[in-house]
Parts: C-alpha cells; structure tokens; sequence
C-alpha cells in the first residue's frame, strides 16, 4: 500500500489553547514565558506578539519594553506534550495510526483513509477547517515520508499536497533547516553558506558524513524515503481487533447479540488463523451521545470457540447502557495464548481438569459472579490448620505436595475458632463437659492431644493443643486449649466438626 | 396366562426404571458403592447415578456428618480424574478432609457465592456441564419447581447432584431421586480404650423413587463403607428421641 503521511504543525499550540479557555486573551499580546537562567525567556507567542517581533527565545523584560501591555503566563513542562496526545486522540478520526510530534506537531499515516475524505487535497482542507474551527492555527502537508511533509508543513510555499514521488523536487528550495537538523549541524551548514537543501543534498555522501556526521544523512534520507522512520503510536495496534460500524446506531438487545456475533466470527476467524487463543477481550461501544463504554470478559484456558465467547458476552449484554443508540463496536483480543488446534473428536475431550467443558462451565460462571467466587485449593507446607491449604492460581496447577493424611482433619471447619467453655475433671486433659451455644456436651472418648505449634516467622501468639472429641450422641469435634494449662492464661476453643 | 401377564408387568415396570434414569441390575456388580444393605434400597439394587440426591443438614454435625459420607460417594463417582463442583453460600467446608475419604481435594472446585438465587443458577448451569463427575450444592430450602428445573438438567447430562438443604422447617416434595439424612453414631469402643475410632453414621433414607426408605447403620474404614453388623443400643435410643422430635 502506497504510505502517506500528513504533519500537521500548530502554529501557536499553547496560545491558542489558551485563547479557547480564556477568551479574555483574544486579542492582546501572549506570551508563555520559563525562567531560565534566572531570568524569564519567551517559550510560545500569539499571532498578535509575533507581529510586534517578538520571538522564541527572546527574554520577557525586553519583550515588556516593546509591547507595554503584555500578557505573560507561566510555561509548565509537559503542557504541550498532553495537548498534543488529546488533540492526536480527536484525529483517531482520519487514521487509526497517530502519533505525537513534540514539539508541536502531529504525524497521522494517512495511506488508505484519504479516499474516504474523497482525495487528499479534501481530506486536508477538511482536518485544517475542523481544527481551525475549534481555534487551532495549523498548517498542514501530506506527502511520501514524514521527513518530508514535516519540512513542506513549516516551510513550504506551493501546495501542501506533495504528489508521490515528488519530495525531491519539493525539497530543493526548502532552507536547511526544514531536515529537522541539530543547531550546531545547522550553524554549521549556514557558515558554509548552504542556506537550501538543494545546495548540498547532492554532494557525495562520504563528504557530507565527513563535515557534518551522520545525523544530516540519516535526516536526509529520511526525507526522501531512502530510510524509514519509525513513529511511536499515539495508541498501539492491536494485533486482534474486529470493529462493527452500524448503518443505524442500535439500541435492541437482539442487535446488539448480533452485532457482538458478528465481531466474534471476525476475530476468531484471525485467532484460528494464526493458532491463538483468547484469554481477554474488551467490547467497547461507541455511543451517539460520544461516550464510550466497555465490557469485558475473561477466559480460564486460551480458546477461539464463537458460542463459547458469545456466552460469556450474553451473560454481560444486561450491562450494555446503548443510551440513544450505539454507532460502532470496537473488539479487541487484549490478551491472547497459543491455542493447540482442536481437533474434531469422535468421543469427548479429555477427563478431569483438561476438559473444554468445565472449563467453558467455569468462564461462564466466572463472567456472572466474578472470578474471585470460584476457588481450588492445593496442600500447603504448614501445619497450622488456616494456612495448611493455599489458593491455587490456575485450573492447570498441581500440588505440589502430597495431601497430607498423617492426623485426621475435620470436615467442618470454623473460619475463626469459637469459644467454649468447659469442665475438666484433670487439669492437662480434654475436657469432660463442653458448652457450645448453649448446649452442653458430655465427652465419651477423645483423641489427643496434636499440638501444633504457631509459626512465629510468621505471627506471635500460643500454641494449640487440639483433641478430637466424642460426645454421647456420636458428634465428633475438634477442641483445642490454646496455650499451656498454666491456671491462667489459657483458653478452649471449638475448631470444627468431624463426620 | 396369569404367569405372562406378570412377566409382562415386570418388563414393563424394568422399562420404566430404565426411562427414570435408574439401572439395570447388572450395573450393580462394577458400579457398586459397597453400601451393603442400604444399596438394596433402590430399584434394582443400584445407586441411582445421574440424578440429583436430596441430603438434610440441621445443623453443623449434621452437616459435617454428610461431608463425610458425601465425601466416600463422591470418591466413587470422581474416580480418578473426574471433578466435582461444590456450590454455597457460607461453605464451612475444610477441603483437606475429604482425602481421608479417597477424594482428591484439588479436584474439587468450589465456588462460594453471595446468596441462594446464585447458588440455584450455578447449580443448574453446573449439572448441565457433562464434564463434571458430580455438583453439590448447599441451600436452604429448595422447591418443587426448582427441583425439576435442577432434574431436567440432569437427565441430559447424566451428572449426579447432591443438595444438602439446611432449613428443615419448610420440607415439601421435589422431584429428587432419594432423601438422607445423615447423623453420626458413637464409634465403637475399642478394647475398652476410650479412643475415638472411625467414622460410623446412621443413614436415615427418608423417600426413595420406587424404592424402599429405611434407617441403615454404616460406618468407614480405611478401605470404604463396611455396614456396622451389631447394633449399639445407644443407636436406637437415639434414633427413638429423633423420631419423637
């Protein structure tokens, strides 16, 4: 596809911003000014100062003296950059490829879109009269490469429609510093008298490497498309992205399934291409009023199955607010895996946690109450009962330990041991009589005494000494004294329940 | 004549069994719990799989009681891969348990949920997954409606579900295949020595479609459910205070 790249240079980015917001300043000298050296130097000026002759660079007192009534604001760094990223987001519009031009600059790759505006000639005049309306002094230039229209947006003087192939041409009369050049290659150039590009772009190469580095060819050949240049996007390209705009902005569910259906079978199409799989995909939705929404969902395995995906996304169309309407659906595959090929099975997959199935089951769970509702658990290398299990991070993940079967461990288990109270007949035994909300219990038999000692690398606090107990009707319980029997600081506690 | 016309009735009868879900009596010998006794309960001798069991839980021994035996049951079911899901609300489950009971517990995925209406969703969405071995669920109450919703599930799917209803309060009649309720029995003393042996639980089988309630004594062993042979007067007792209450 034939590249086409467009500059577009703000004029007076900061003043201009300014003026939007503040009308106040619409027709008096402005200046943004940084302190520099201790003293204040003008960084940005408006149309009106810059007819009074004041430049970049200039300081504000001797600015003061010229213009009496000068309005000075405070440079803040950063400002510029943030313009130009929200303004690069609003040009998303002409091309999906935006990137930042610091430091007062855009570059869209227009190859594809202009045709769309019906011609470059239109699709500028269209990106100046929008920008300008909005109070934005811009000029604007297409052309092969970046270097070029960069140089014809600044100081061009015929047309701003460089035609393929002619930045050579155009190039020629340019002055020397239309190649974006450092200052002292450029001091450099101006003292040997090469005022224009044309009066060195054809010199020998090794010579022009020779006097002025390799900067100025690399400049160069940028500009004449011997190089490419690489940008830095305003937003990256998503490798997986399927977009939907519609004829009539939709506001019915059943449109809404259909037009989610339809992205699906896009992207999966792509997935199953390139053998990936979805782990996480976002559906943004443009609405009529400008705002745009987004659902997500998430899988537990990579996978490309369109009825799967889509009944991930049924269970989230209730939370789709079309507003008046939605005009575009974008989706993107924000994380994806490499999916084995499946393959069309006589007989279902595989058992057990590798099967499709359950992990179908458990996405669609996943995507109506949230991920964190769903737990397995692994062995865990503690004996302290609430630490002797550990969440585990994925369906795939093995013990790493055996189940541990030494001591028998209760069925039921409190989140947080309950008091009781008890009768002893022996101090250092199980207890002979428990009461436990409200009922009390005779102990017929019991196991014990397993202590367990607390970790004290990871909290403080006494030991535990459990007992399995029996009472007369067959419970089974799990008691425990936590701390010696001392006559003091001691204290039973119930744990769980047995079968 | 008569002697055909009762061979037809049983045929038939066989068929119906076999349209309900249960199995043929062939089954019994590879797919047999060892439940003893209590296997005779159901149609044809056989452990009804595939359909949803009903289990009543008072309260927390109760319920730990009903781990356990759930715990051996589900060791058969699961065999070696399968997976089962355990649905709840405020789950007291502790997973480690459930090995002494021959399960795997990293096999088991639990999904603890905010309240009963999600449970009932996840429950259902669960039993229709034929990739699982088998779904517990834990609710309050369940009714006729839900209940059928859950067997209508099931009978595609052919996953065993286990509900365990905590509120006794507001039992009515569901479609489920059989109702336990499960408490512990006093261990049997062993040489005297007041030790406490292995688990041993009083199966009480409530309702069972097309098949015969009754109260069964069973206990565990380190090799599966053995049928507790001599009754403990203790037992019977308390059997007798349960039914008056």
């Amino acid at each position: 596809m034939l590249r086409r790249f467009v500059s577009i240079w703000f004029r007076h980015l900061s003043t201009d911003w300014l003026t939007i917001h503040r009308p106040f300043f619409k027709d008096k000298p402005l200046v943004f000014a940084e302190a520099d050296h201790g003293r204040m130097i003008i960084r940005a000026t408006n149309t009106l100062a810059e007819a009074e002759g004041l430049v970049h660079g200039m300081a504000v007192a001797d600015a003061r003296a010229v213009v009496p009534g000068l309005q000075v604001i405070d440079e803040k760094p950063g400002r510029n950059e943030r313009l130009l990223k929200a303004i690069g987001e609003w040009c998303i519009r002409y091309s999906p490829i935006v990137a930042v031009d610091l430091p007062e600059g855009l570059i869209l790759d227009a190859g594809g879109c202009t045709h769309l505006w019906g011609g470059e000639k239109k699709y500028l005049k269209e990106i100046i009269t929008r920008l300008n309306a909005k109070g934005y002094d811009v000029r604007v230039s297409i052309a092969d490469t970046i270097g070029a229209a960069w140089a014809n947006a600044r100081y061009g003087k015929q047309t701003p429609v460089i035609e393929p192939g002619a930045q050579y041409q155009m190039l020629k009369v340019l002055p020397s510093a239309a190649l974006r050049l450092e200052t002292d290659v450029l001091e450099r150039l101006h003292k040997l008298g090469l005022y224009t590009i044309g009066s060195f772009m054809d010199m020998p190469r090794t010579v022009l490497r020779r006097r002025f580095g390799y900067g100025l060819l690399q400049r160069l050949d940028q500009a004449l498309g011997r190089e490419e240049e690489v940008m830095e996007l305003l937003r990256p390209l998503e490798t997986y992205e399927a977009r939907l705009p519609c004829l009539e902005p939709v506001r019915t569910c059943t449109a809404i399934e259909i037009g989610i259906k339809t992205l699906l079978e896009t992207l999966c199409a792509d997935l199953k291409r390139d053998g990936q799989g979805l782990r996480a995909a976002v559906l943004k939705y443009y609405r009529l009023d400008g705002r745009v929404l987004q659902i997500d969902i998430g899988t537990n395995r990579p996978t490309y199955h369109i009825s799967h995906l889509f009944k991930l996304f049924e269970l989230k169309i209730a939370q789709v607010e079309p507003g008046l309407g939605i005009e575009l659906f974008i989706l993107t595959a924000t994380k994806t895996e490499e999916a084995p090929l499946i393959q069309e099975a006589l007989w279902a997959g595989k058992p057990g946690l590798e099967d499709d199935a359950v992990a179908e089951l458990l996405d669609r769970l996943a995507g109506k109450v949230g991920p964190r509702a769903i737990h397995r658990y692994l062995p865990d290398e503690h004996f302290w009962p609430e630490r002797s299990i550990k969440l585990a991070a994925s369906l795939k993940e093995k013990p790493g330990i055996m189940w541990p079967t030494a001591r028998p461990r209760p069925t039921q288990l409190l989140a947080r041991p309950e008091r009781i109270d008890t009768i002893a007949v022996i101090p250092d035994y199980p207890p002979k009589v428990f009461v436990y909300k409200g009922e009390r219990h005779r102990i017929k038999c019991a196991d014990g005494p397993e202590r367990i000692e607390r970790e004290w690398w990871l909290d403080e606090g006494e030991h535990r000494d459990y007992y399995i107990v029996e009472d007369e009707k067959g419970n089974r319980y799990w008691l425990f004294r936590s701390g010696h029997y001392d006559g003091q600081a001691y204290q039973w506690f119930i744990h769980g329940f047995f079968a | 004549m008569p002697e055909t016309r009762k061979d037809t009735i049983a045929r038939l009868q066989q068929n119906i069994l076999l349209w309900q879900g249960f199995k043929p009596p062939q089954a019994a010998q590879e797919q047999s719990f060892g439940l003893g006794v209590l296997e005779a309960a159901f149609p044809n001798g056989v452990f009804p799989t595939g359909a949803i069991h009903e289990f009543l839980v008072p309260g927390p021994e109760s319920a730990a009681a009903s781990g356990g035996f759930i715990g051996g049951l589900l060791a058969k079911l699961m065999g070696q891969q399968g997976i089962c899901l355990w649905i709840g609300v405020s789950r007291k489950l502790f997973a480690p348990a459930l090995k002494r009971f021959g399960v795997e517990p990293d096999r088991i995925i639990f999904v603890d949920l905010q309240n009963e209406k999600q449970v009932l969703w996840a429950t259902e969405e669960a039993l229709k997954c034929g990739g699982l071995a088998a779904v517990v669920a834990e609710l309050r109450e369940l009714s006729f409606a839900q209940s059928r919703r859950l067997q209508l599930a099931v009978e595609t799917s052919r996953v065993t579900g286990f509900i365990l209803r905590s509120d006794l309060q507001k039992v009515s009649s569901t479609t489920c295949v059989a109702r336990w309720q499960i408490a512990s029995m006093p261990s049997q003393a062993q040489m005297d020595i007041p030790v406490v042996g292995f688990p041993r639980w009083q199966v009480e089988l409530l309702k069972v479609r097309n098949g015969n309630p009754g109260v069964f004594h069973i206990g565990w062993s380190a090799d599966g459910f053995v049928p507790v042979l001599q009754d403990i007067t203790g037992a019977s007792e308390h059997l007798s205070t349960l039914k008056a209450g």
